[in-house]
């Protein structure tokens, strides 16, 4: 029975044309979405938080539909973040990463939530957690791992490390606390400027919502109604302090005054996703930017010299991952309703772990950047310049 | 490691974390008027830990914990804030209350209203960091008048200085290294008194040469030490100097060991342009050290680019200790 319908579904896939090397070999049935005569459900709807709101008369749906085929693909996203997260926390351990290292780990349902609600010609920046949207944005594990290696196939060609990778319409990957909010601001505006109906996704922690700067964007993108999704990714400590001790008021959807706002479940992906579809849609109808506060949480100390438990209790961090976890939520969600088989969970982990361990393959033996390219990328679209090196006797060459 | 010199049998080790905390526990308990606040410098023990344990001492009214706010620069009436930055690098983003409310006050108000504050936290480059939090800021807080800007070495240099820098009644920017925090360095007995100062605008000869001058500040002082110990093996005594102060700088002490050697090399981690060699420089060409040079000033900097992330390429991006010897030697015309 189960070969024979591997062989009709194959025999679909190259019919429909859909590339069936793409999803893992199972033992279960593979079908494509459009035919539902398998085990699997190939769609269902689920009940979400409701968001609290700001300003706002109605807020996202608190229904969400999930495609079994968009279920596999955010459960890969956040296992993917996840993976890549734990294998850099090693990497560092093992001294092959240095430097600051921020991860992600516990938050991936905000990047993979937010980028399944906005298209790929929308913009997105953030600040120093940044390897989670490094990759939701389209740059590979291989070359994410190989950047914060300092390798020459890193995304920044091992210039940038940790805090500062980039791609097309991804801004990094920023080290300064909250000056990434006014960049986003302006991103927003050349949206605005070029009349393309993009967004941009301006994102930035709890810490950083007590920075003035935000507040002085959050005027300027009011008042030129610019399509900026201001979002926070409240994970309750802005390094060692908690939101309390740090914030005069801890609703930070409301903290944007004359901007709507709303409060969001940031463990679950379909909350998310719903959420930034909502914030989407009311930019893009040029209502003005919106502010989205994800309620979400850090299982690693604020970067990896942060044990992370001076100011919060192991038994918080245990709750959170046994009772909240972002990756473990959809997968229960999905077999609950039998959208998909343990055995392919199961095919899916192995397999990114086998990409994770590739991608490590190549970022810790590419070699490291060539010492002639240390002062290229001064000025952009510049004659090549002569560059003062640590002597009057060192003359180095910079090319853009 | 340091060459250490036997001294008197009372001396220990400590590091510079260690005589930087002891400097303000000691400043905390002598005046009630000072306290120290920055971002998790109370529960957290400081992210480098250089106010561990202050809280617990001293409480909530003296340790302050604060949101990530640099701006908030606190003109209290009457008291005196250690303003600790995280990294100098987020210093920008209080640099206009630095120079326009902090260093030009006592000026505008015509001696109405004294600043007696002090600004700390660790400077310029460390590993790995990157560009955005490897930047030297002597140069820029060295220009301002208004202002009193140290870099300490050592630790009797940390203690001392920031002690100074407490009980100095104008604003005073202290520039620490991070590198440096956990290396032991000897505090003799007299630094190790609770009463021990170093005065600001003074620096201090670490090593006596005959053959050239070489001139630092912060951790570069290290690095022209074992510059110096490799070539006394070649026969050129180098004579170091430790600035201490970038504002006001000692001028003197250099022109002094100039006028002896003849031959000046100056070390600093920041950039070239318009740096603490640059100024230097000109200061000796306007002074009477100037004549007594047979070779130009050489000024041994850090690359002009912003700082890469990638190991080999940050290992070329600062004077490494061969560049000081080279420097040295062309310098020397050997």
């Amino acid at each position: 029975m189960k070969t024979m319908l591997a062989i009709i579904s194959n025999a679909l896939c190259r019919m429909t044309g859909r590339n069936a090397g793409a999803q893992t070999v199972s033992e279960g049935a593979r079908v494509v979405v459009s035919r539902s005569f398998a085990d699997f459900t190939p769609q269902a709807t689920f009940d979400i938080k409701k968001c609290d709101l700001h300003r706002l008369e109605e807020g996202p749906p608190v229904k969400a539909e999930l495609t079994r085929e968009q279920g596999l693909q955010y459960y890969r996203t956040m296992q993917t973040v996840r993976r890549m997260e734990l294998k850099a926390d090693q990497l560092y351990k093992q001294k092959i990463i240095r430097g600051f290292c921020h991860l992600y780990d516990g938050q991936e349902a905000c990047a993979a939530g937010i980028e399944a609600a906005i298209n790929p010609s929308d913009h997105l920046i953030t600040a120093y957690r940044a390897h989670g949207y490094t990759y939701t944005r389209g740059v590979s594990v291989k070359e994410i791992l190989a950047e914060l290696t300092g390798r020459r196939g890193g995304v920044a060609k091992g210039k940038g490390g940790s805090m500062h990778m980039y791609a097309p319409h991804f801004y990094g990957g920023n080290g300064i606390v909250g000056a990434q909010v006014p960049l986003g601001a302006g991103i927003a505006l050349a949206c605005q400027y070029q009349g393309k109906n993009q967004v941009c996704v301006t994102l930035y922690g709890d810490g950083a919502a007590n920075q003035g700067q935000l507040f002085e964007s959050y005027n300027m993108a009011a008042l030129w109604k610019l399509p900026c999704i201001f979002i926070c990714e409240n994970n309750k400590y802005g390094m060692g302090t908690s939101v309390e001790r740090a914030a005069a008021s801890t609703d930070y959807y409301k903290r944007g005054d004359f901007i709507p706002g709303l409060r969001v479940d940031g463990m679950d992906v379909l909350c998310v996703r719903e959420a930034t579809q909502f914030a989407a849609d009311h930019c893009r109808a040029g209502k003005g930017p919106i502010i989205m506060e994800l309620q979400t949480y850090r299982y690693h100390g604020h970067s990896m010299s942060d044990p992370g438990v001076s100011y919060r209790t192991r038994e918080e961090i245990q709750e959170v991952r046994s009772k909240s976890d972002p990756i473990s939520m959809l997968k229960e969600r999905m077999l609950s309703h039998n959208m998909a088989s343990v055995e392919e969970f199961k095919e899916i982990d192995i397999e990114i772990r086998k990409q994770v361990e590739e991608a490590t393959q190549f970022a810790t033996s590419d070699p490291e950047p060539p010492l002639e390219e240390l002062c290229n990328h001064i000025f952009s679209k510049n004659p090549p310049l002569e560059v003062r090196g640590t002597s009057p006797w060192s003359k180095l060459k910079s090319v853009s | 490691m340091r060459d250490f010199h036997r001294s008197a049998p009372a001396a220990v080790q400590m590091t510079v974390r260690d005589a930087l905390n002891q400097a303000m526990d000691e400043e905390l308990e002598r005046d009630e008027r000072v306290f120290l606040l920055g971002e998790e410098v109370a529960q957290y023990d400081g992210a480098y830990k250089v106010s561990r344990g202050l809280w617990k001492k001293y409480g909530d009214k003296r340790i302050i914990d604060t949101p990530i706010s640099e701006i908030n620069v606190l003109l209290q009436a009457g008291l005196r804030p250690i303003c600790e930055f995280m990294t100098f690098n987020f210093s920008m983003q209080a640099i206009d209350q630095i120079i326009n409310s902090a260093a030009k006050t006592y000026y505008m108000s015509a001696g109405l209203q004294s600043v007696p504050i002090v600004f700390r936290g660790p400077n310029g480059a460390s590993a790995g960091v990157a560009a955005q939090h490897s930047q030297c800021f002597a140069a820029w807080y060295g220009h301002c008048p208004g202002l009193k800007v140290v870099s300490p070495w050592n630790s009797e240099d940390a203690k001392g200085l920031l002690k100074s820098a407490i009980r100095d009644e104008n604003p005073v920017v202290v520039l620490e290294n991070e590198l440096l925090y956990g290396v032991p360095f000897e505090m003799s007995e007299e630094a190790q008194s609770k009463d021990f100062t170093i005065p600001i605008g003074k620096a201090k000869i670490e090593r006596q040469g005959n053959s050239i001058t070489l001139v630092a500040h912060s951790r570069y002082v290290g690095h022209c030490l074992d510059a110096a110990a490799v070539l006394a093996k070649e026969g050129i005594e180098c004579e170091v100097i430790n600035l201490r102060t970038i504002r006001p700088m000692d001028v003197e002490s250099i022109e002094t060991s100039v006028m002896k050697t003849n031959h000046l090399v100056t070390v600093e981690g920041g950039w070239p342009q318009f740096g603490i060699g640059a100024e230097i420089c000109a200061r000796i060409m306007e002074g009477p050290a100037f004549n007594y040079l047979d070779s130009p000033v050489t000024r041994v900097t850090g690359v002009d680019i912003p700082m890469p992330y990638a190991k080999i390429l940050e290992d070329h991006s600062l004077p490494q200790v061969k560049d000081i010897i080279f420097s040295v030697k062309k310098t020397l015309n050997i």
